[in-house]
């Protein structure tokens, strides 16, 4: 059991009672909502006619059926169940009195990138919303979980979830980043080294000078893909970094109120002699630019590594590595580089933020797409959109021959009609790529960092970027 | 709201049939749907139907009225997906007796108050052919005492202790446990340091 971590010391906050069933009652601190998962829920509160218990902890956008063409925007959406998944989120939102970012607000976007922009998500909160990658906002040492619809239900009608503590393991990431490699790349390398399965029953801790060294953006990058690697949860011990993100943001207190809130985070954060259930350590120092070769976010390796062959595994990574040579057309021993792509797809609650645009922007000026593929950028936000285009950086997407979206979820996940077709090979900055998941199951996803998607979409084929003068 | 369930009381309905899985107990299409109120009428959608979508004689076209569900092994295996039990309740089941059921099936069951219990093959036929041949007789499906009660006799079956406790005791139901908790989850909340209290 582990003890004096932020997990625990939130966790024990939070705690209400200890129910029948050996779990925790927990109060949960922040719960983001979207259009997908939150309607039948509010329709299980109607029925035992109950209200929205909080209302005020609790915020809603839109994100995964929204269309993000912006000629497609207007309303009502062709889609006939996208406009009536929206209607219901718009009415069950306005009846309950809960903040709304819809399409009209200008800050409309995927919850897990609205909540840390407009500073709703702090450290020490427990957050939950209808979505397995809410791990993200652990980035902000907060105790951030995805859950079903029946707990939507739960967190509606009492503010809290039944919940099981799970066991701890501080993730140490030691060493320097090489130009070209991102906090994406550190992801797909713990991954790649802890497996798919790897975390189940843990919540992760990220620490390290690497993780230390990280941006806000970097760090929810690396948070947002610990589900990916099977545990529930995963944080980082807020810093001045955290402290700076979020001050003057608008949901941020100011003056006393401020202070006295920053006195409370380093309060929190683990404390030195804490102790984790599990410690491992991953060496991020000479990290190559990362590639998935396969079906889940695992079959990783460096750009300039081999891929491996399904004789190198046993067991079930055995098969999923055979199922993976045939899905994918690859052939191992040879590395990514060169393996030809047809669509280029940057954006998602992993790398749809401001910093993910303009690294892939460095790469992009200058040059044009290949003319063979389909290059989409996607916002993760209209306000990561709005600034974007303050700083120029869509017009060089633009120059470059990328479609330039509005936000949402897009071909993440391919909700909102954004779709591979065939066959297609997709060079992706988003989190998954098992098969079908972009909307065609004979479809074909490499999951990248988003410089490494700009690369290919300049190459039409896997590239490293470090050949890409300038890169950083 | 907390309510104690002992034991159900009704007509049976016997559906045959080993590893029926809960994408066949509700078709993955009807999953889009922005509500459950509509889940009864898809339970068992595809499988009352035939090519043409004509209704077939499916026992869910036939057994109008029953709430006693009788089936065979591993229940509601595949998809964890809720809207299963969700669509079997909304079409009117209260109670399911199976020679043995899916783990998460089974938890999903509990969460909405509907005991599951086991007996051996042979019990299991001998009550779906009972219930083939009289369809309008009354079934008593004891949680308490764990047995089945039918043609004036009783037969033994197997209730999951966690399962018994939570449905005798008014457990069962996590989102009515916490919602009496409503003031002391208020009193918690105002004491974080990120929550102005009232
Ligand atoms: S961007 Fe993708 S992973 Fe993130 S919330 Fe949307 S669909 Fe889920």
């Amino acid at each position: 059991m582990s003890s004096g971590t932020l997990y625990d010391k939130v966790w024990d906050r939070h705690k209400v009672a200890d129910l029948p069933d050996g779990r925790d009652q927990l109060f949960i601190g922040l719960h983001l909502m979207h259009e997908v998962t939150s309607p039948q829920a509010f329709g299980m509160l109607r029925e035992r006619d109950i209200d929205v218990a909080f209302p005020e902890r609790t915020l809603a956008t839109t994100d995964h059926i929204i269309p993000t063409d912006p000629a497609e925007r207007d309303r009502p959406f062709e889609d006939e169940q996208a406009e009536t998944m929206l209607q219901a989120l718009e009415s069950n939102v306005e009846e309950a009195g809960i903040d709304f970012y819809g399409l009209e607000s200008g800050k409309q976007g995927i919850a897990h990138v609205v909540g840390p922009e407009l500073g709703a998500t702090q450290p020490g909160q427990t957050i939950v919303c209808g979505d397995s990658h809410t791990s993200t906002h652990g980035a902000f040492g907060a105790v951030a979980m995805g859950i079903g619809t029946s707990q939507i239900r739960d967190v509606l009608a009492t503010g809290c979830i039944a919940a099981e503590k799970m066991d701890v393991r501080r993730v140490e990431v030691t060493g320097e980043l090489s130009d070209g490699v991102a906090p994406k790349d550190v992801i797909l390398h713990i991954i790649g080294q802890l497996g798919v399965d790897g975390g189940v029953g843990h919540v992760y801790e990220y620490g390290g000078e690497a993780i230390e060294a990280m941006d806000m953006e970097g760090r929810l990058s690396v948070c947002n893909m610990s589900i990916e690697g099977g545990a529930r949860a995963g944080y980082v011990n807020p810093d001045q970094t955290t402290y700076d993100y979020l001050e003057g943001r608008q949901y941020a207190p100011e003056g006393d109120e401020w202070n006295r809130l920053v006195a409370d985070w380093e309060t929190i954060s683990s404390d030195p002699d804490a102790e984790y259930d599990d410690v491992v350590t991953v060496d991020a120092d000479g990290l190559d630019p990362m590639v998935t070769w396969g079906i889940n976010p695992g079959q990783v390796t460096g750009i300039t590594e081999p891929i491996p062959s399904p004789d190198d595994f046993d067991g079930k990574d055995r098969k999923n590595a055979e199922d993976a040579v045939e899905h994918m057309e690859i052939t191992p021993g040879e590395t990514m580089e060169g393996y030809e792509v047809d669509v280029a797809f940057l954006g998602t609650c992993t790398n749809g933020r401001v910093s993910d645009f303009r690294r892939a922007a460095e790469i992009l000026e200058g040059n044009t797409v290949d003319e063979g593929v389909r290059a989409l950028a996607v916002p993760g936000s209209e306000t990561v959109r709005t600034r974007c285009e303050e700083e120029g950086i869509d017009q060089i997407f633009k120059d470059a021959g990328f479609q330039w979206r509005q936000a949402g979820c897009s071909m993440c996940l391919a909700m909102n009609g954004d779709s591979l077709e065939g066959d297609e090979v997709c060079a992706s900055s988003s989190n998954r790529n098992f098969i079908g998941r972009q909307g065609s199951k004979e479809g074909r996803t490499v999951l990248m960092s988003p410089a490494m998607v700009a690369a290919a979409a300049v190459e039409g084929e896997i590239a490293d970027v470090r050949s890409f003068g300038g890169a950083n | 709201m907390v309510r104690s369930i002992t034991r159900v009381t009704g007509t049976g309905i016997p559906v045959r049939g080993d590893d029926i899985d809960t994408d066949q107990i509700v078709p993955a299409r009807f999953l889009k749907e922005i509500t459950f109120d509509d889940m009864g009428e898809y339970a068992f959608y595809d499988a009352r139907r035939d090519d043409e979508g004509n209704l077939n004689d499916h026992p869910f076209n036939e057994y109008h009225g029953a709430n006693i569900l009788v089936v065979n092994d591993n229940f509601g295996c595949g998809s964890s997906r809720e809207h299963a039990p969700q669509a079997l309740m909304r079409w009117g089941i209260r109670a399911i007796v199976g020679e043995s059921f899916a783990e998460i099936f089974r938890d999903n069951c509990k969460s909405l108050g509907i005991p599951t219990v086991t007996a051996d093959t042979d019990t299991v036929d001998r009550l779906q052919s009972f219930i083939e041949s009289n369809p309008e007789a009354g079934i008593e499906v004891d949680i308490e005492e764990e047995r089945v009660v039918y043609d004036g006799s009783e037969v033994g079956a197997g209730v999951d202790p966690s399962m018994k406790e939570a449905l005798v005791e008014g457990k069962w139901d996590t989102t009515a446990l916490m919602y009496q908790n409503l003031p002391e989850t208020r009193k918690v909340a105002n004491e974080l340091p990120y929550i102005d209290a009232e």
